[in-house]
C-alpha cells in the first residue's frame, strides 16, 4: 500500500508450509496413534504368549476386516460432519438377504450382488433423508439402524442359513500360497487405494474437508454439499453390504443379528484414528491405525484370558482419552496463540 | 404522571462520554457519547457502521469499552456481562427477539427468575397474576397462556418489553424495533413506549425512519463514523439537517474509479422476486462498469446477491449472463458460467477459516486444477502462490490458516479465490467492511483495475463514500425494492440516503 506500483507489483513468493517437513510428518495425531499401535504391538508380542505367532495376525486381520472396510466410508462421512449409525444393520441385512436368496435357489454370486445393491439402496435412503429432507444424520441413522436390523431379523427370524458354496467360504478364509496373508486383505487394499485417492487426491475430497470445516462457506464456493453427502451415504451402504457378505462367508452363517453393535466399534476406531467428530479433520492412515489398535488390544487381551467386558472397558477408556486429549490440545494451542482478549463476536450487523 | 426533570442539572439515567472500542485494528467506536434522561425518548440515528450497535452492545454488557465514561444514574459502571447490565436496570429489545418458542408467554416473561412457592415449586399463580397486571398496564391483549411459537414479531417485542418492565428496567433500548412491524403494530409499540416514558423511564430508540423519530422522540443524537456528532431537541431540527449530519463528511478522493469504456451488457437481472424478501428487481451490469447497490442494512441487497448467485432460491424472474440464462439455486453452475460472489460475511461464508490460504484460494478452482481427476497440494500451492502474491496477502506461508489472518488479508484471500475463477461478472458484498484503511484503498484500486479490463462489477456497500467514489451507477434499495437509479454524475450522499430511507424515491 506504500508504493503505488502499477500492474506488476514487486511480488513476493510464499513458502508453501510454515513448519518443516519432519514436523508436518511426525507431529500429527495420526502419527501418535501409529506410534501407540507400534508400542502396544511390541508389548503384546513380548508379554502375551502366542501373540507373536503369524496365525494370530491372520486371525486378527480376518476379525477386524469388516471394521476396516466400513471405517473407510465412515471416515469420509464423519469428516463432512455427519455420521452413519446404520452400517452394522446394513451388514446384518446384506447377510440375511444373501442367505434368503441362496435358500430360494439363487446362485451365490447373484445373491451377493443383490445384497450389495440393497446396501447401496439402504445408504441412498439415509442420504435422501439427510440431504433432501434435511434431517440430522444422527436421528436418521438411529432410525434406519432399527429399521434395517428389524428387516433383517423379520426376514429370517431366529434361524440361520449356513448352506454356502464351499468355494466362497474357503476363499473368505484363504491365505496366499504358503504365507499367512489372508486373500481378503487384497480386497481391502484395493478399496483402501480408492478411498485414499478419493479423500486426499481428488477435488471431491477437497470438497469433503471444506464441508466439514464450514458447510456454508463450501456452499458459497460452489461445492455441491448435498450431492457430496448423498454419494458418501451410498458408498457407506455399499461397503457395509460388501462387509456383510464377507461376514456371512467368514462365519459361514447368515443371521439377522450378525454384526450387531459393530457400528460403535467402527466409529470408535475412526475417532481414535484422529478424525474429529465435529468434522473437517482426519486422514485415512490414522483411521487404519485406529482400527488395528483396537484389534491388537482385543486380540492380545483375549489371548491373555482377559474377559470381553474388560476389553470393552479398555477400548472405551482409550476412546474417551483420545477425544479428551484432542480437545485438551486444541485448548492449549488456543491459549498459547491468544493470550489477550480477542473479540469473540465480530460485529456482524454494524449499525 | 409526567415527571420531566429540568435538563442540565438533573442526573442522566444513562450517560456515555467519549467511549472507545476497537476490535484488533478495526475501530468500531472512536468517540461515542449520549446522555439520556429519565422520562424521555431519545432517538439514536446514523448510517450503517456509524457505531450505534457497538454503543448499544457496550451498554448491554456484551462488549467492554476500551476507554471513556459510562454512567448509569450518575454512577460509573463497568458491565462484564449482560446479566450485570440487566441487574442494573438496563434492558435491550432487539429487532428480532429470542423467545423460547415452546414455552408460554408467561413462562417467557419469567424465564430464569420464576417466583418460587412452597417446597421450591414454581408459583404459577403468582406468575400469571403478575403478567396479567403487567399486560393490563401496558394495554396489551396477548393470551399469557399461549405458547410463544407463532406470535408475530411485534407481539414478541411486546413480551420482551413486558419482561423488561417486570424487571423494573430504568433504561430501555430498542434497536430498530419497527423494522419488521406493520403500521398498526408500530402505533401500539409507540403507545407502550409513551406510557413507559410517562412512568419516568429512559428510552433509547434506534431507527432509520425519520417520520417515526419525529413522531415519537423528544431528543435525537446523531452518530457518524464511530463518533458522536450532535444532540438536538426534535422540535429544533429537520429531516434535512439530520441527513446532513449523518452523511456530512468532507468529500475525499480516496476512492477514485478509473474511467473505463462501458461495453455490452453482461449481467441482466429481470423481475426477480422472492416473497417477503425482495420484489421486482431489474437491472443490468455492463462490461467495464461498477454498479453500486446502496441501501440500509436489511433492505434486501445481500439477499438479491445470493439469489443471483444461486445460494438462495427465488420465486420468479430471470438472471442472464452474456445472454444465457443462469439456472436458479445452483452456485456451482453459476460459477462455471462466470459469476463470482464475494459474500457479506467473510468469516462464515467467504472463507473456510480452518483451511489454509492455499486451500481457500483453490477451493473454487479445484476441478480445473485437477489433472486426470487428481489434485495434489503441489498443484494447489502453485496456483495459490500466484494469487497470494498478486494480491499481496500478508501471510507466513501458504499453509497458514485463513482464520489467523487479519480482516484485510482474509478479504484478499476471498478476492483471490474468486478472481482465480476468472469471472465475467463479480458480485462483491461489502468489499471493505471491517478492514483497515490501507487495504481498503488496495481493494478499491483492484476493483477499478478489474473493471478497466472489462469485468462487470456489482458492488453492494453500506458506505456512502465508497459507493459514490467507485460506482458508475448507483442503485438504491429500500425494503426489498429498487427505489432509485442514479448516475455517477448526479449521485450525492443526500439523494442516495434519501432514496434509502424515503418511500417516494430520490429527488435527484
Amino acid at each position: 500500500m506504500t508504493a503505488t506500483t502499477t500492474t506488476v507489483a514487486a511480488t513476493r513468493t510464499y513458502r508453501d508450509y510454515d513448519r518443516p517437513l519432519w514436523q508436518r510428518l511426525f507431529l500429527t495425531r495420526e502419527m501418535a496413534i501409529i506410534g501407540l499401535l507400534v508400542i502396544v504391538s511390541v508389548i503384546a508380542a513380548l508379554s502375551v504368549r502366542g501373540f507373536s505367532q503369524p496365525i494370530t495376525l491372520t486371525f486378527l486381520l480376518l476379525d477386524v476386516m469388516p471394521i476396516l472396510l466400513i471405517a473407510l466410508p465412515m471416515t469420509l462421512i464423519i469428516i463432512t460432519g455427519e455420521i452413519d449409525l446404520s452400517v452394522a444393520s446394513i451388514v446384518g441385512l446384506a447377510s440375511v438377504l444373501t442367505g434368503v436368496l441362496i435358500q430360494a435357489g439363487v446362485p451365490f454370486e447373484v445373491a451377493a450382488l443383490l445384497a450389495i445393491v440393497a446396501g447401496a439402496i439402504g445408504g441412498a435412503i439415509n442420504g435422501f433423508l439427510v440431504t433432501v429432507v434435511g434431517l440430522p444424520s444422527l436421528a436418521v441413522t438411529i432410525g434406519t439402524l432399527a429399521l434395517y436390523r428389524g428387516l433383517a431379523i423379520g426376514l429370517l427370524g431366529t434361524t440361520a442359513v449356513t448352506d454356502f458354496p464351499d468355494f466362497w467360504t474357503d476363499l473368505a478364509k484363504a491365505r496366499m500360497g504358503n504365507t499367512n496373508i489372508p486373500l481378503v486383505l487384497f480386497l481391502f487394499l484395493a478399496l483402501l487405494v480408492v478411498f485414499v485417492v478419493l479423500l486426499h487426491f481428488t477435488p471431491f475430497g477437497r470438497g469433503i474437508y471444506a464441508i466439514g470445516r464450514s458447510s456454508e462457506a463450501a456452499r458459497f464456493s460452489g461445492v455441491r454439499v448435498e450431492r457430496t453427502k448423498l454419494i458418501l451415504f451410498v458408498l457407506a451402504g455399499t461397503v457395509s453390504a460388501l462387509a456383510g457378505v464377507y461376514y456371512t462367508l467368514r462365519y459361514g452363517s447368515a443371521r439377522g443379528d450378525n454384526a450387531t453393535g459393530l457400528e460403535l466399534q467402527v466409529i470408535a476406531a475412526v475417532l481414535l484414528g484422529g478424525v474429529s467428530i465435529f468434522g473437517g479433520r482426519g486422514a485415512i492412515h490414522g483411521v487404519i491405525a485406529g482400527v488395528l489398535l483396537i484389534g491388537v488390544l482385543a486380540s492380545a487381551l483375549r489371548l491373555a484370558n482377559v474377559t470381553s467386558d474388560v476389553i470393552n472397558i479398555i477400548t472405551g477408556v482409550l476412546l474417551v482419552l483420545s477425544v479428551v486429549s484432542s480437545s485438551f490440545l486444541a485448548w492449549l494451542r488456543k491459549r498459547r496463540r491468544a493470550p489477550g482478549g480477542t473479540p469473540r463476536v465480530e460485529a456482524s450487523t454494524a449499525g | 404522571m409526567t415527571t420531566t426533570p429540568a435538563r442540565g442539572d438533573a442526573v442522566a439515567a444513562l450517560e456515555l462520554r467519549d467511549v472507545e472500542k476497537s476490535f484488533g485494528s478495526v475501530v468500531a467506536l472512536r468517540s461515542g457519547s449520549i446522555e439520556v434522561h429519565a422520562g424521555s425518548i431519545h432517538a439514536l440515528i446514523g448510517e450503517n457502521g456509524a457505531g450505534k450497535s457497538t454503543l448499544v452492545k457496550i451498554v448491554a454488557g456484551l462488549y467492554q469499552r476500551d476507554a471513556g465514561v459510562f454512567r448509569l444514574g450518575g454512577v460509573e459502571v463497568d458491565f462484564k456481562s449482560t446479566a450485570e447490565s440487566k441487574a442494573a436496570g438496563v434492558a435491550v429489545i432487539y429487532q428480532e427477539p429470542t423467545l423460547f418458542p415452546d414455552l408460554s408467554v408467561t413462562e417467557n416473561v419469567f424465564m430464569g427468575r420464576q417466583p418460587v412457592g412452597r417446597f421450591g415449586r414454581i408459583d404459577r399463580k403468582a406468575m400469571r397474576a403478575e403478567v396479567g397486571s403487567l399486560f393490563g398496564r401496558l394495554g396489551v391483549a396477548i393470551d399469557p397462556d399461549r405458547p410463544a411459537e407463532g406470535l408475530s414479531i411485534a407481539d414478541q417485542q411486546v413480551i420482551e418489553i413486558a419482561k423488561a418492565v417486570s424487571l423494573d428496567a430504568k433504561v430501555l433500548i430498542m434497536d430498530e424495533p419497527t423494522a419488521a412491524l406493520s403500521g398498526v403494530e408500530v402505533d401500539r409499540l409507540f403507545q407502550i413506549a409513551r406510557s413507559l416514558r410517562d412512568e419516568g423511564r429512559a428510552l433509547v430508540f434506534i431507527s432509520h425512519r425519520f417520520d417515526e423519530v419525529f413522531d415519537l422522540c423528544d431528543t435525537v443524537t446523531v452518530m457518524r463514523d464511530g463518533a458522536y456528532i450532535a444532540t438536538t431537541a426534535i422540535a429544533d431540527t429537520s429531516v434535512d439537517e439530520l441527513v446532513t449530519q449523518m452523511v456530512g463528511r468532507e468529500v475525499t478522493d480516496l476512492f477514485p474509479k478509473q474511467e473505463t469504456v462501458i461495453g455490452a451488457p453482461l449481467l441482466e437481472v429481470d423481475g426477480l422476486n422472492s416473497a417477503g424478501v425482495f420484489h421486482d428487481i431489474t437491472f443490468t451490469v455492463r462490461s467495464g462498469e461498477i454498479v453500486g447497490l446502496a441501501g440500509l442494512v436489511g433492505a434486501g441487497r445481500s439477499e438479491v446477491a445470493r439469489a443471483i448467485f444461486g445460494v438462495d432460491a427465488y420465486d420468479s424472474g430471470s438472471v442472464r449472463l452474456q445472454g444465457d440464462a443462469v439456472p436458479a439455486k445452483n452456485p456451482s453452475e453459476a460459477m462455471r458460467r462466470g459469476l463470482a460472489l464475494v459474500p457479506e460475511d467473510r468469516r462464515k461464508q467467504g472463507l473456510v477459516l480452518e483451511a489454509s490460504v492455499a486451500g481457500n484460494v483453490t477451493l473454487t478452482i479445484r476441478n480445473q486444477l485437477a489433472k486426470a481427476g487428481l489434485i495434489t497440494s503441489g498443484f494447489e500451492n502453485r496456483a495459490a502462490q500466484v494469487w497470494a502474491s498478486r494480491l499481496e496477502v500478508k501471510a507466513n506461508a501458504l499453509s497458514t490458516l485463513a482464520g489467523t489472518l487479519s480482516g484485510g488479508n482474509q478479504q484478499k484471500v476471498v478476492l483471490g479465490k474468486w478472481l482465480a475463477t476468472e469471472p465475467t461478472v463479480l458480485i462483491i458484498d461489502e468489499p471493505t467492511r471491517g478492514i483497515d484503511v490501507g487495504t481498503k484503498a488496495e481493494v478499491h484500486r483492484l476493483l477499478s483495475e478489474l473493471a478497466g479490463r472489462g469485468m462487470g462489477i456489482l458492488m453492494i456497500s453500506s458506505e456512502l463514500p465508497e459507493v459514490l467514489g467507485m460506482a458508475d451507477r448507483v442503485l438504491v434499495m429500500r425494503e426489498g425494492r429498487i427505489t432509485a437509479e442514479i448516475d455517477r454524475a448526479d449521485a450525492t450522499s443526500e439523494n442516495v440516503m434519501f432514496a434509502a430511507t424515503h418511500a417516494e424515491g430520490a429527488h435527484s
